[in-house]
């Protein structure tokens, strides 16, 4: 097996690597890159934990092989915090204690993310259904989804504010972006 | 003189006797005193047991003094998750 | 060791302890930087792969590895030959982490090899032949128990001859006398626990309920593979990085299988990505040093979930008759009970704990269990949470539950009537000291979940449950620093946020600020032995062990204070994170503050720091109630958990957040446990779900919301009360659950787990009785 080349695009940054055809972009995440946050509970897409955006859809990198990635844009749980200012959702985590052991986190960081772009107002269910392709063994997932109904409340605040100051700057007010339904969500993040 | 009251398997092994009195400052003295006055025991001894004085468990604390007054029973060896 | 002299034994009024501060290994955890167990890598190291048998019971005729071995980039091939056996090593365990001789269930190890990649190993394990004879298996409890099952390990248990059981001291169930009469050799272990006389305490009995249950073999379900570092270099010094509960252990098991010196051993613990005591052993750490021995080379062994499902402890799967005799009033007057549980390829199921607990909720005059452990061709069992405790209190709450109905008594009601609490005698044997039970009880009935109506199909359950709690061994380090903070080692493995409860400890001791202190968990070179992250016992144990090095090293500062006054110690006291003089005759000095303490300490005498070492007892234990309401379908027999209310006895929660979460945690194992996990064998004794897809653990879409109620009833053994929690919540879920089922469709589960397809067939069966 002769390895390939590829170049992709990684939490912003452009990046080169060399994979063997049967890896994965986990392992190339992984062994090959040094980023280590995104974790493998399973190499079937059946824990969630190794969650990573690729162009902006939710996906299993265990399921998705590192020589496809060429060309693509991939966000990782290493791109979440911008310096050294954590994303809300992760304060959030801390504050609500949802985490303990802390293997499943990223992954449920990454999918709560990709979850609160999409739609910042989700109902408990909702919340529920998404993280769904998440395992989560610690926690029982109570705290979990309370960080993340908490964090889209604290989004939708903010959102609210800043739309407020345009308003009042007398800017036009920015598109609103409609939520894309959402449809059988385990099924579409699974597939690579 | 210690009252000692068997639990679990070592009753099979002391030939269904559940009560001993043996002589003993401390919980290793009461087990080595245990073990000769009741040799079929001297095994489970070795392997371990877990004491408990007064309804508090004690593993290893073969220290422990002890006491006629003291309620003392002899369980398995525990360990938990 | 002194205690300064305004240091109460039992504290209760705390400033730090009790608040809820983010934890300190926190960001890393959010920001994927925290290194777990599979996340280190080291120069030159070689990937690591076990070849596991595809039998569940075989003999071992020969193994051929040369054609592995000549395969380029294969730096080391091994077998059981590679790991003779050293004297005074368990036995058990190094039969299980290699076959000697014979595969005894299906993912038993056979052989591993060391290569420069995962490609190459993958190919070197395909070019091991091993030479098979299959030999008869068989890994249901009960049939391994019969006369004729196939025999695991011939010749080791003396037969349990069961003819002669009926005039034994305690006469036993009748399960057992109906079972068979003739000797039975995958017998490992017979245990009996009670006192009184249950024969006549029947008599006296109203009503009687008896039933039979089974529960399958779950597993710990942590989402971390095992995942671990070795290298070993030519002169023996050896390092091992692993995710574990117990890198104390690892190192002590470690060197004794494969016969080092200790000291050579040095085990560093990563962050681990949970165990519920399924980290509480060795599987993957001796091969992975014994390749690295070999090979020269560091070698990292990472398990794929396959391997974790097949070849770690699960828990035993149980077989269970219970029989509980009640006045009209509910008084219980007597119980009896029967237990036998399968541990896998191994004596050791945790029976005897499951014979303990199967009755300690309640004040019984009259109570005898008998326990047996049994081993099949199943994986060696690992503790799991409250080992052995959830089977037998699903079977004793199950029918408590029924008598409750029987009797039109509400369940809480009848729980208080019978329940256990200071002065009770165990069914176990000791006395009960100040115990939490009833108040968990009033507090479930007082809660507004309690008092919730139900509609149509909906049902709501009750269940009680306890844990002993461990202490052990326990070795605390806290070293002042430059300028007055302080850093606090610890050797028992951080699972649940347990470093942010000693940090509030240590804050409070010392009456400084939580951020003040950052705890690690330290290497097995530089802290004293530490007993494994098990039992509930780190908050308790480790705890303990934080404020009494935090008072050694108050008396240690209150004595340079004392030299820098010119006063005598005992006249210097410690207060909110300063030294005073103790009175008005010690002097009229202003206080010294830790952070001036600490300035001065190389020029009072050197470095400041506390120890404290301790072989702790004194883990009360801990009860819960737990109340649950669920909705069955009657056309799928699915069902639906509406509403979850967990209320536990803390003693005194350190850190509320986490210890709800231990709460929640546990209670939500626990419905994995009644509604979908099993262990599925073929016909041919192999396991047919070995993943995350059909081996189903709760997804967050299956559960609601974890009701909580933390009750404080404090632990006399512990300075601030403390009593162990991780593991009393996963003990009446599955009886909960199941007492619900029942409220709501009338069909009593009598075994585990009650998937859809069996909660239908027992529908279907009512229906069809009274058409």
């Amino acid at each position: 097996m002769s390895a390939v080349h590829v170049s992709t695009n990684i939490n912003g940054d452009d990046v080169e690597f060399v994979c063997r055809p049967d890896e994965s972009l986990l392992d190339v995440l992984r062994d090959r890159l040094g980023m280590t946050g995104s974790k493998e509970g399973c190499g079937t897409g059946d824990c969630g934990a190794c969650s990573v955006e690729l162009d902006g859809r939710l996906v299993c990198s265990c399921l998705v092989m590192g020589a496809e990635v060429g060309g693509h844009k991939i966000e990782t749980i290493e791109g979440m915090a911008q310096g050294d200012k954590l994303h809300p959702l992760q304060q959030k985590f801390l504050e609500h204690a949802a985490l303990q052991c802390g293997i499943c986190t990223p992954g449920f960081l990454v999918a709560a993310r990709n979850l609160l772009e999409r739609n910042n107002d989700p109902t408990e269910t909702e919340v529920r259904y998404w993280l769904a392709g998440n395992l989560c063994r610690c926690t029982g997932y109570d705290k979990i989804v309370r960080a993340v109904l908490d964090t889209a409340k604290d989004m939708r605040k903010a959102a609210a504010k800043s739309s407020a100051k345009k308003a009042s700057a007398k800017k036009p007010a920015a598109k609103k972006k409609a939520a894309p339904k959402k449809t059988a969500k385990k099924g579409a993040r699974h597939a690579a | 003189m210690l009252k000692v009251k068997l639990g679990g398997t070592l009753v099979n092994k002391a030939g269904g006797r559940t009560e001993f009195e043996v002589e003993g400052a401390n919980i290793m003295q009461m087990l080595r005193n245990l073990g000769r006055t009741c040799p079929e025991l001297e095994p489970m001894l070795q392997k371990g047991v877990s004491v408990a004085v007064d309804g508090q468990i004690y593993r290893d604390a073969m220290l422990q003094p002890l006491g006629p007054e003291n309620e003392i029973i002899l369980l398995p060896r525990m360990a938990g998750g | 060791m002194p205690l300064d002299a305004n240091t109460p034994d039992l504290r209760t009024e705390f400033k730090s302890v009790g608040t809820r501060p983010n934890r300190p290994d926190g960001v890393d955890k959010v920001t994927g930087r925290a290194r777990f167990g599979a996340d280190f890598a080291l120069p030159g190291q070689l990937t690591g792969l076990i070849l596991r048998s595809p039998h569940a019971h075989a003999k071992i005729k020969s193994i051929d590895t040369s054609a592995a071995e000549a395969l380029p980039g294969v730096k080391a091939v091994i077998t059981y030959k590679d790991i003779p056996e050293q004297e005074g090593c368990d036995k058990d365990v190094l039969v299980n982490i290699m076959a000697r001789g014979t595969a005894l269930y299906d993912g038993h190890a056979v052989a591993a090899v060391a290569a420069v990649d995962a490609s190459v190993a993958r190919k070197a394990l395909k070019l091991i032949k091993v030479d098979y004879k299959v030999l008869k298996h068989v890994t249901d409890v009960d049939e391994a128990m019969k006369p004729d099952a196939p025999v695991l390990h011939p010749g080791r248990f003396e037969p349990v001859d069961f003819s002669t059981l009926e005039n034994a001291a305690h006469v036993s169930g009748k399960e057992e006398r109906k079972t068979a009469t003739r000797a039975h050799s995958n017998i490992a272990g017979r245990y009996v626990f009670g006192h009184g006389d249950p024969d006549k305490g029947f008599k006296q009995a109203d009503i009687i309920v008896e039933h039979e249950f089974k529960t399958e073999a779950t597993h710990q379900g942590y989402i971390e593979p095992h995942a671990c570092t070795a290298s070993v270099s030519s002169d023996g010094m050896a390092e091992l990085w692993v995710c574990t509960q117990g890198p104390f252990m690892v190192r002590d098991v470690c060197a004794s299988l494969l016969g080092m010196d200790v000291s050579r051993l040095r085990v560093t613990p990563s962050e681990i990505g949970g165990g519920f005591g399924g980290k509480t052993t060795v599987f993957i750490e001796p091969v992975a040093l014994a390749l690295s021995r070999k090979a020269g080379k560091p070698v990292k062994v990472v398990m794929s979930r396959s391997e974790v499902f097949r070849a770690t402890g699960p828990t035993s799967s149980a077989s269970m008759w219970v029989k509980i005799g009640a006045k009209k009033d509910g008084t219980f007057v007597a119980a009896d009970a029967v237990l036998k549980y399968q541990g896998g390829a191994f004596p050791g199921s945790p029976v005897e704990m499951g014979a303990m607990c199967a009755f300690a909720c309640y004040d019984l005059k009259n109570v005898r269990i008998v326990g047996y452990d049994v081993v099949t061709n199943r994986p060696k069992q690992a503790a799991y949470r409250a080992p052995g405790a959830p089977m037998s209190a699903f079977a004793v709450e199950g029918v408590i539950g029924e008598i409750a109905d029987k009797l039109g008594i509400d369940a809480i009601d009848i729980r208080l009537k019978n329940a256990a609490k200071e002065g009770t005698v165990s069914s176990y044997g000791p006395t009960f000291g100040p115990v939490g039970l009833v108040e968990t009880l009033e507090a479930a009935k007082a809660h507004k979940n309690y008092k919730v109506k139900l509609g149509k199909n909906q049902g709501r359950g009750v269940a009680s449950g306890f844990w002993f709690n461990f202490a052990g061994n326990t070795c605390v380090s806290i070293n002042l620093n430059v300028d007055g903070t302080l850093a606090l080692a610890l050797g028992t493995v951080d699972i649940g946020g347990s470093r942010a409860s000693m940090c509030l400890m240590a804050a409070e001791e010392l009456g400084i600020s939580y951020e003040d202190v950052r705890a690690i968990i330290a290497d097995t070179s530089s802290l004293g032995y530490n007993d494994i992250s098990e039992g509930s016992r780190v908050t308790f144990s480790s705890g303990l062990a934080t404020i009494k090095a935090v008072r050694d090293l108050k008396v240690k500062m209150c004595g340079r204070a004392a030299k820098i006054w010119g006063i005598p110690e005992d006249a210097v006291k410690w207060e909110n994170g300063a030294a005073h003089p103790a009175g008005s005759n010690a002097g009229n000095f202003p206080p010294l503050s830790i952070k001036e303490i600490a300035a001065q300490a190389s020029a009072t005498g050197g470095p400041l720091a506390g120890h404290y070492e301790i072989n702790a007892e004194g883990a009360g234990p801990s009860f819960a109630t737990h109340v649950c309401d669920v909705e069955v379908d009657p056309d799928t027999g699915a069902m639906k958990v509406l509403r979850y209310l967990v209320v536990q006895d803390a003693g005194k929660a350190i850190h509320p957040s986490y210890v709800e979460g231990q709460f929640q945690g546990g209670a939500v194992q626990g419905i994995g446990w009644v509604l979908n996990e099993e262990y599925f064998y073929g016909k041919d004794g192999t396991l047919q779900n070995a993943g995350f897809l059909d081996y189903r653990i709760p997804v967050c879409s299956d559960v609601p919301m974890i009701d909580t109620v933390i009750v404080e009833v404090p632990n006399p053994g512990h300075p601030y009360g403390v009593r162990g929690v991780g593991e009393t919540s996963i003990v009446p879920p599955l009886a909960c659950v199941a007492n619900a089922v029942s409220d709501a469709i009338g069909v009593r589960a009598r075994t585990l787990p009650m998937s859809p397809p069996k909660v239908l067939a027992a529908l279907e069966g009512v229906a069809a009785s009274k058409a």
